[in-house]
């Protein structure tokens, strides 16, 4: 290497690495607060700023759709992108590092849910702010949530217990309708089930009963799958799961009584941004819970050897029931809150196609980790989104991205990674600097 | 009373019988050794005990209460600790999460602690915690228990999998050989290692060995097996000079 080689990747290096270490002194408070003015300055400023770069008008996914449709808005849309979002957050972020992170440090004087309700709190106000833009944004926001929801609950099953089941779009239709024949048959005016049962106005406080009975049905679902197949190890618990994939979406085609393949509407509107932010957040913190109990890890023990768990005095059939079963009730309630929040739901929606699009968020995210499943269901369902217009080549890129994270990272971006609530919210120190 | 009678037990893999007609004695306090060439069935003699296989005749009774045909996690959970000849780790897990895994029958803060992490769980949690820093001090890894399983050396492992047993409290211990694969330094510290434990937690211990120095060392009575039969039982000095363990181990002798 010549010398000025030299210099060169030492100035690089020099320069990376001051951004790097005033990006990694910002606490999570810090990022979210950036967060939140640039959504405030998209907000208020954005329409502004789409004239002067004259864009039609504000991109709806950070820009991504308008690029690929017209390429000569290109440069328009990387110029809105910086300044709405990446220059406030970044500049935000470094500048508000010191008090967030005395803020961060005060709040750990107070019990920790506080601090974490808080942290929770600033997020949904941002994703508020930004999906008031359009009614697409909210839509995308919150079939992403639910895939979260979907992703982690098969997260459980394929990278926690290490088993493989094909199940989970039938979960998810069981949920559906499940939740939807409860709130069609008891609070709406439907042409199949004839008037209300009970008061509309009493059904938007009755919607959890909804999806939790739409998580039982799946669960019981599950059930089915588990007596047999849980017997032994091995492919078999693929095969029954996928054979049941194809049992559950053929049975409601064939019911009437829920429209059969024309599906089921008339759900009422009750899935909103609050109620399906609400639940992803109640999923994320009771998985994680489970998955970092000894109750959990006894899942990675079955995984890993289940002879040695066996003879550690581990109760194997019972575990696996167990997590099999929790995972079916999150796929039936992210069926509930899917099956709400299109107010439309019929069996061809859950078909292999779901199959594979959950797979990859679990695979591409990286198993055994719950920031893996909020990664891959986030990015995937985002991407998705994002390549619309490139319509079948979506096809083609996903596919191809899926390829390449297996072959550089054979277990997913973020896998085994333990999701340390406490230590995500706590303040940090930069680098080389001491206190 | 004998801590652990196994009466009369046989065993067969289809048509090949792997164990005939097995009797043992443990009694409180005792280290028992069980040798034998490869294939003897010694290991099997291990797994049928601890219930992993389901013996084809014969009982086995602990403190007096019959276990045969229970669950493996039962067994375990009644008092038999056992390693494995090949070290079953758990290879995503950490060293402190293996230990606390072995107290899973004593938790009680149930699926309601799990899923919304009551007051009960995290207190139940840190108890056995302590319990399991405790162990591994004991062995000697308490410095790595943070550290992923596979990050440690072959003679930690060992000893990881070892105060995984105790963590069950056993009242014996069955150690499928402990000291293979290991160097004599290591081995030095094994065998160390196995007498403090015998000591100061007064367990019972079965072991299985390939090396007869530590088996000599080791056991007040050793068991000899072979093709599945005990072909011998005494105290290390009668097995040393027993004929037919020294045929079974070197050949016979054809030539006059």
């Amino acid at each position: 290497m010549s010398e000025k080689d030299g210099k060169l990747t030492k100035k690089r290096k020099f320069f990376k690495g001051r951004i790097f270490d005033s990006m990694s002194g910002v606490p999570l408070l810090g990022w979210l607060f950036g967060i939140l003015i640039a959504v405030l300055l998209e907000h208020f400023a954005g329409d502004l700023l789409v004239d002067v770069l004259g864009l039609p008008k504000i991109p709806v996914l950070f820009g991504c759709v308008i690029m690929l449709k017209k390429p000569l808005m290109i440069p328009g849309a990387i110029g809105y992108v910086l300044l709405i979002y990446i220059l406030p957050i970044s500049i935000v972020a470094r500048l508000s590092s010191e008090p967030a992170n005395r803020a961060a440090a005060k709040l750990l004087d107070y019990p920790m849910f506080v601090s974490v309700l808080i942290h929770i709190a600033l997020l949904y106000a941002s994703l508020y702010i930004w999906s008031e833009i359009s009614a697409y944004r909210v839509l995308t926001l919150k079939l992403t949530l639910i895939a979260i929801i979907l992703t982690l609950s098969l997260n459980v099953i394929n990278g926690y217990m290490g088993e493989f089941s094909c199940s989970h779009p039938g979960f998810m239709a069981l949920g559906a309708y499940g939740a939807s024949v409860f709130t069609v048959l008891f609070f709406a005016n439907d042409k199949i089930f004839g008037h209300p049962l009970l008061p509309p106005g009493l059904g938007p406080f009755m919607f959890p009963v909804a999806l939790v009975v739409g998580g039982i049905v799946a669960a019981l679902g599950a059930l089915v799958i588990a007596i047999p197949s849980f017997r032994t190890r091995g492919d078999y618990l693929a095969i029954i799961s996928l054979a049941f994939l194809f049992i559950v979406k053929s049975m409601i085609e064939n019911l009437e009584v829920v429209g059969g393949p024309r599906g089921l509407s008339s759900q009422p509107d009750y899935a909103g941004l609050p109620t399906v932010f609400m639940w992803t957040v109640a999923c994320i913190w009771i998985t994680n819970n489970f998955v970092r109990s000894t109750f959990g890890k006894a899942l990675n023990a079955v995984r890993d050897d289940e002879m040695a768990a066996d003879a550690m005095s581990v109760n194997t059939r019972q575990t696996k029931m167990v997590a099999f079963l929790f995972a079916a009730f999150w796929a039936g309630v992210a069926g509930g809150l899917f099956a709400h929040v299109l107010r439309y739901v019929n069996p061809g929606t859950f078909g292999l196609q779901k199959l594979a699009e959950v797979l990859a968020m679990v695979y591409f995210g990286g198993l055994n980790s719950v920031y893996g499943s909020i990664v891959g269901a986030v990015s995937l369902s985002l991407l998705g989104e994002a390549l619309r217009p490139l319509e079948i080549f979506k096809w083609i890129i996903i596919p191809l991205l899926l390829i390449l994270v297996m072959i550089y990272r054979p277990t997913g971006l973020i896998a085994f990674k333990e999701f340390n609530v406490e230590k995500l919210i706590k303040p940090k120190q930069r680098p080389g600097k001491e206190v | 009373m004998a801590l652990l009678r196994v009466e009369k037990m046989s065993h067969e893999f289809g048509g090949l019988r792997a164990v005939n007609n097995y009797d043992l004695e443990i009694e409180k306090g005792q280290i028992r050794g069980l040798i034998g060439p490869n294939g003897a069935g010694k290991t099997t003699i291990f797994n049928l005990i601890t219930g992993i296989y389901k013996p084809t005749e014969g009982d086995i009774i602990l403190e007096g209460k019959k276990i045969t045909g229970l669950q493996p996690y039962q067994i375990a959970a009644w008092g038999l600790g056992r390693t494995f000849q090949n070290m079953q780790l758990w290879r995503h897990m950490t060293v402190l999460e293996h230990v606390k895994m072995a107290r899973y029958s004593t938790i009680s803060y149930g699926l309601v602690g799990a899923f919304f992490g009551t007051a009960k769980r995290y207190r139940q949690e840190a108890e056995i915690e302590e319990i399991a820093y405790k162990l591994l001090k004991m062995v000697g890894v308490g410095h790595l228990a943070d550290q992923n399983v596979t990050n440690l050396s072959y003679g930690d492992q060992r000893r990881v999998e070892l105060a995984r047993a105790l963590a069950l409290e056993p009242k014996i211990l069955f150690l499928d050989e402990p000291t293979a694969g290991m160097n004599p330094e290591e081995l030095i510290q094994m065998m160390a290692i196995v007498r403090k434990v015998h000591k100061e937690l007064d367990l019972a211990i079965f072991l299985i060995e390939h090396r007869l120095k530590v088996v000599m060392e080791l056991c007040q009575i050793i068991q000899t097996l072979n093709f599945g039969h005990v072909i011998a039982e005494g105290t290390p000095e009668e097995i040393q000079n027993n004929p037919k363990v020294i045929d079974a181990y070197l050949g016979k002798e054809t030539l006059a």
